[in-house]
């Protein structure tokens, strides 16, 4: 493997590959009856790592080949580096591509493979030779340069098609699911390497993945999708910390956040709804649930240990959620806890649209002492608030 | 013991399979070859040893050799015409637009067509005065002509009819070739700036020479085994102008029963076609990318 941490290519090279903005406006993609996009609007910012994220058959992939002008869309434009690129083919849009199963070509050697793109825009030889030897150093293939793809494993084709599409140091780099076929440890260290990359190079990334965990290690921004629409739009931060909608809230995270009706909070649900004035839904994550001196009970009804930590399953009124705790204090079934609640740790949503829902004075909200949920004696403060 | 048992019954199953090839296929290969090194039969003369005798009148035999040259120019105008031709109309119907699939039937039907059918379709098609072609030419005003009666077009004609019919039926290989293709491929070479003709020089046709190997090898066959077009169109003629050397085989053994003759002849056609297919393997195997 290359040196990843020096400088990676000359200075000049990242001058040149300074990334590009791409615009989406209004993308929409209907094959017959089926709308695969209906209408995606987004940016992508000048030289970040974006991900775009969402379960299988959300239209990641469409949204991919459209950006790339492998597809045409049906509606909306793309801009890339603020120029409209409706009228231009893929070969003309400057960008380079990784696709999920590699695509090299299969006749070709891995040297032939690289440099395939700057022979068909006229490189020459001399200078395509000295770049294929810094590609091949950075990414480690240079004991492999006259083998045919077939006699690669599976990590190194997955490289090879990478030096493809940063050997020619193009403004965008466009990727598919690039790690989906790797083992888990390869897929592991390839993330931080393909960030290292990005990061040195300086291109636009735009990254398609379905699996959360990439999309939070590795990107500046994510943009979640789900069934052809953008749920959200934020750093990895803010959508694990503000999910916008319940859709988000689910997907992200292990296990996901639990979502209850209000009413599982009892009068204290009343009283947000109240104020709310709306039906609302009650995100919290298993994580933010914790045994306390709150006026909250939860049933304990099962648990699953797993080592360093281990999740209780459990009912709040009538909803069934899950807590994590640490791995050796697993309650056992039966047993009734009781639970503090942190407001800052409350993810209100609108129980009709799934949208986030922001109350000023959550805090109070939640801090009136009357205990509405049943239990008695249910006045102590919160041991771990932090604020007022 | 079970090893012996094993191997017993490995022969026992290839058994007949084996006997139907030595009989049909080996055995009468092995005839031929003896029967090159004697007299034919006649009258009251018995076949006798004449060695090589059969070998020396053919290399003095100038109809032979006509009918080789023919064999030759009709093998190298063919075989290379209708395999790009076959190559361009799969790479033409392989792309999406409006009627491919009637596209692609109408590139087959010359294949599927009884070769009767098609040989009767040509000779109207060539027929002086009232032919398709002489009447195209006569709206030019270009007088009537005999595309197979003359020696100096009888070839090319029957060249035009057998380029029309093995095309399609090549059409079908490359058709199946082009999908084997992950459109991936396609799509990165397009990614990385090639355009189409970029796209088929450096990914389409490299990824289609094993097909074209296996539709070569077909075609060097096919070429030195055609007889029934000639049959319809020309018969051979004239003055041999049009006979391939399968066709004076024929009128040789079975018109003249001049057996021995014919069977040398035979011999001939069978080395030339284990010299061509070994040279082809030896050819293009460097070439050729197999995955
Ligand atoms: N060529 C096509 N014709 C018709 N429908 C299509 C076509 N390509 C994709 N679709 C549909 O569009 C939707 C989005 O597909 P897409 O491939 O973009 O999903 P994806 O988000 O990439 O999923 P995955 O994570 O499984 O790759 C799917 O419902 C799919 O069935
Ligand atoms: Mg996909």
């Amino acid at each position: 493997m290359g040196d990843m941490t020096g400088p990676i290519l000359e200075p000049a090279a990242t001058a040149a590959t300074r990334g590009r903005e791409i615009r989406l406006e209004g993308i929409a993609k209907r094959w017959g009856g089926t709308t695969a996009l209906g209408g995606v609007g987004v940016t992508v910012p000048a030289g970040s790592f974006t991900a775009l994220l969402g379960p299988s058959g959300c239209g990641k992939s469409t949204l991919l080949r459209i950006v790339a002008g492998l597809e045409d869309p049906t509606a909306g434009r793309v801009l890339i580096g603020g120029e409209d690129m409706g009228a231009r083919p893929a070969d003309k849009r400057d960008l380079s591509m990784v696709f999920q199963s590699y695509a090299l070509f299969p006749h070709l050697d891995v040297a032939e493979n690289i440099t395939f793109g700057l022979r068909t825009r006229g490189v020459p030889r001399a200078e395509r030779r000295a770049r294929l030897g810094k590609v091949a150093d950075l990414l480690g293939l240079a004991p492999y340069l006259d083998r045919k793809p077939a006699q690669l494993s599976g990590g190194q084709q997955q490289r090879v098609a990478l030096g493809r599409a940063v050997i020619s140091e193009r403004p965008v780099c466009l990727m598919d699911e690039p790690l989906s076929n790797l083992d888990a440890k390869l897929r592991q260290s390839m993330r931080a390497e393909l960030r290292a990359l990005q990061r040195s190079l300086g291109f636009t990334m735009l990254y398609v993945t379905h699996d959360q965990v990439e999309a939070i290690t590795m990107a500046d921004q994510v943009v979640l999708m789900n069934a052809g629409r953008i749920e959200q739009v934020a750093s990895p931060h803010d959508l694990y910390e503000r999910p916008a909608t319940t859709f988000a809230a689910r997907f992200i995270g292990t296990p996901p956040m639990n979502i209850l009706p209000a009413a599982a909070l009892g009068a204290t649900g009343a009283r947000l709804e109240t104020a709310a004035g709306r039906a609302l839904e009650i995100g919290i994550r298993p994580e933010a649930l914790r045994a306390g001196a709150g006026p909250w009970r939860m049933q304990v009804t099962g648990g699953e240990y797993h080592g360093a930590d281990a999740l209780v399953e459990g009912r709040i009124g009538e909803a069934p959620v899950l807590m994590r705790v640490p791995g050796q204090s697993l309650p056992v079934p039966g047993a009734a806890l009781r639970l503090a609640l942190d407001p800052r740790d409350l993810h209100l949503f609108d129980a009709g649209t799934g949208d986030r829902v922001d109350l000023p004075g959550l805090a109070q909200l939640i801090a009136r002492p009357e205990d509405p949920a049943g239990a008695t004696g249910a006045h102590a403060p919160h041991p771990n608030r932090k604020d007022p | 013991m079970t090893r012996r048992k094993d191997w017993i019954w490995g022969w026992l199953l290839i058994a007949p399979a084996l006997v139907f090839i030595f009989l049909f296929t080996h055995y009468p290969a092995v005839m031929t070859i003896g029967e090159s090194f004697w007299s034919t039969p006649r009258g009251g003369r018995p076949s006798r040893f004449v060695g090589l005798h059969n070998y020396e009148r053919l290399i003095h035999d100038p109809t032979f050799w006509q009918v080789l040259g023919n064999n030759v120019l009709y093998a190298v105008v063919t075989i290379p015409a209708s395999i790009v031709l076959a190559m361009v109309m799969a790479v033409l119907v392989n792309r999406p637009f409006r009627g491919r699939a009637l596209a692609r039937m109408a590139f087959f039907t010359p294949t599927i067509l009884p070769l009767i059918a098609v040989a009767n379709i040509w000779v109207f098609f060539y027929l002086p005065g009232f032919g398709l072609i002489d009447q195209i030419l006569g709206l030019f005003g270009i007088g009537q002509t005999n595309l197979l009666g003359s020696t100096a077009t009888a070839l090319p004609a029957v060249m035009v009819v057998s380029v029309w019919k093995e095309a399609g039926f090549f059409m079908i290989f490359y058709l199946a070739a082009l999908q084997a293709i992950p459109p991936q491929l396609v799509e990165a070479a397009r990614i990385e700036g090639a355009g189409r003709w970029t796209i088929f020089r450096r990914i389409t046709f490299p990824l289609l020479m094993p097909t074209t190997l296996f539709v070569s090898i077909n075609a060097v066959i096919n070429a030195f085994r055609l007889v029934d077009h000639i049959f319809i169109l020309t018969g051979g003629g004239p003055d041999n102008a049009s006979s391939l050397l399968l066709f004076y085989i024929y009128e040789t053994s079975f018109r003249y029963w001049d057996t021995a003759y014919g069977a040398t002849l035979t011999v001939v056609l069978l080395a030339l076609l284990c010299l061509l297919a070994i040279g082809q393997f030896f050819l293009f195997d460097r070439k050729v990318h197999y995955r």
